[in-house]
């Protein structure tokens, strides 16, 4: 410990002999203590343990020179395109867009009964086959690097749905990250984020008024 | 008469075990912890299951207030004062030595380039607080903010680009910010979101 023991203790001399002071060597740690503890409390609240998330994401390039024929065209059975409303409202619509009928565009909630269900059951064969593949994983049957291998391959799949995020003006920032999470979860490896068309408003507006708009058109 | 001998206990307590703890627990936090920057405005991010940890270097982050202010740092001190430097050159502004030296130790910056000498010229207590009323312009007719990513890029080419945004910020202030980031072809970037636990297998 801090202090060293002399045979005598104390400051005593010795009878005869050598006539060195014996010193204990007490070495007071208290005032370390204080200001270590004040260091510490410094560290805790001056830093931050955890770094934060980050989300990666590419977005299609604006160049001009790219015209539409260059860009891979989605099979309309595969397309899926949520448009991100105002007040955390989230509709969909699969494949074109039909502007005649007004329930083509479903509302749906970003809850876990909302359009993660849906999703869900579009991919449900990616889905099925990535939890076997976790399951091996936690079995230790694949190695890492073979599991994020098979993974997205399964991701990039044939079958596998292609989703359009279409947010407009009056969503917020949460929404397009909620919607995007819900990518991850339920495990689609195509999709993109892309600007909202004068179509899509109206799509959204005819079935807020359950398809007034439409029928006015018509006549 | 027998006295009754109290024993006289020192009452020294040992503190070199204590000092020990704490040293420990020092190393730990200032291994472990990374400093917080000081933000001119509270942000508060989206939560997402996203695992991906942010890369320590080279991040240029943009942060984004819920009423679309735009704020921008970056990570190495040279690099400010260079894109500083460049960004001046772009609107014909040359700033003094002591001038970049105060730019370089502010945190986050955010002054349209107009005002950046006047600003600069503030005390630090006083940045802070003008600081939060301003952003770098992002509107199509005076964009300083395409500008700074330009030059910031021809800088370090090795340069991420994180966006930090409010979870309430309006959808149009994001996409004006991503449509200059795309004019630049700045297709690839990371979004800081905290951490929100959930699964597709609950039900």
């Amino acid at each position: 410990m801090a202090e060293i023991q002399s045979n005598e203790g104390g400051g005593k001399k010795k009878k005869g002999g050598s006539k060195q002071k014996k010193i204990s060597v007490f070495v007071d740690f208290t005032p370390m203590v204080d200001m270590n503890m004040l260091l510490i409390t410094f560290f805790m609240l001056c830093t931050s343990l955890s770094k934060p998330q980050t989300m990666e994401i590419n977005m299609p390039s604006n160049d001009k020179k790219i015209t539409d024929a260059d860009r891979d065209a989605v099979k309309a059975s595969q397309a899926i395109t949520l448009v991100l409303g105002g007040g955390d409202s989230i509709f969909y619509y699969t494949g074109q867009p039909n502007y005649k009928d007004y329930n083509s565009l479903k509302l749906s909630s970003y809850k876990a009964d909302g359009i993660r269900d849906f999703l869900l059951k579009r991919n449900a064969e990616a889905v099925s086959k990535i939890n076997d593949l976790k399951q091996k994983k936690l079995q230790l049957k694949i190695s890492q690097a073979d599991f994020t291998k098979q993974v997205s391959e399964i991701k990039g799949g044939k079958n596998t749905p292609v989703v359009i995020i279409k947010a407009s003006d009056r969503s917020k920032y949460k929404n397009l990250i909620d919607a995007l999470d819900e990518m991850q979860i339920c495990n689609i490896g195509k999709y993109v984020i892309d600007k909202i068309t004068p179509g899509e408003l109206f799509l959204i507006k005819n079935l807020q008024s359950k398809g007034k708009l439409s029928d006015g058109a018509a006549k | 008469m027998s006295k009754v001998k109290v024993a006289r206990k020192s009452t020294r307590i040992d503190m070199t075990a204590m000092s020990d703890v704490t040293v420990l627990l020092l190393t730990f936090f200032m291994l472990t912890s990374t400093f917080v920057k000081k933000e001119p405005v509270q942000v508060t991010t989206p939560g997402s299951v996203s695992e991906i940890k942010i890369p320590e270097t080279n991040i240029l982050s943009i942060l984004i207030d819920p009423k679309g202010k735009v704020f921008m740092s970056m990570d190495k001190q040279s690099d400010m004062v260079n894109a500083l430097d460049s960004v001046g050159n772009h609107y014909g502004i040359t700033f003094s030595e002591q001038e970049k030296k105060k730019f370089k130790v502010s945190a986050t910056f955010g002054i349209p380039i107009k005002s950046m000498k006047a600003y600069l010229a503030l005390k630090a207590d006083e940045q802070d607080k003008v600081l939060a009323t301003y952003g770098i312009p992002t509107d199509s007719v005076d964009n300083q903010f395409k500008v700074w990513i330009q030059k910031a890029r021809a800088i370090n080419p090795d340069l991420r680009i994180a966006i930090k945004a409010d979870q309430n910020t309006p959808y149009k202030v994001i996409k004006d910010v991503m449509n200059s980031l795309q004019d630049l072809r700045e297709n690839r970037y990371n979004l800081i979101t905290s951490l929100k636990n959930e699964t597709a297998n609950k039900k």
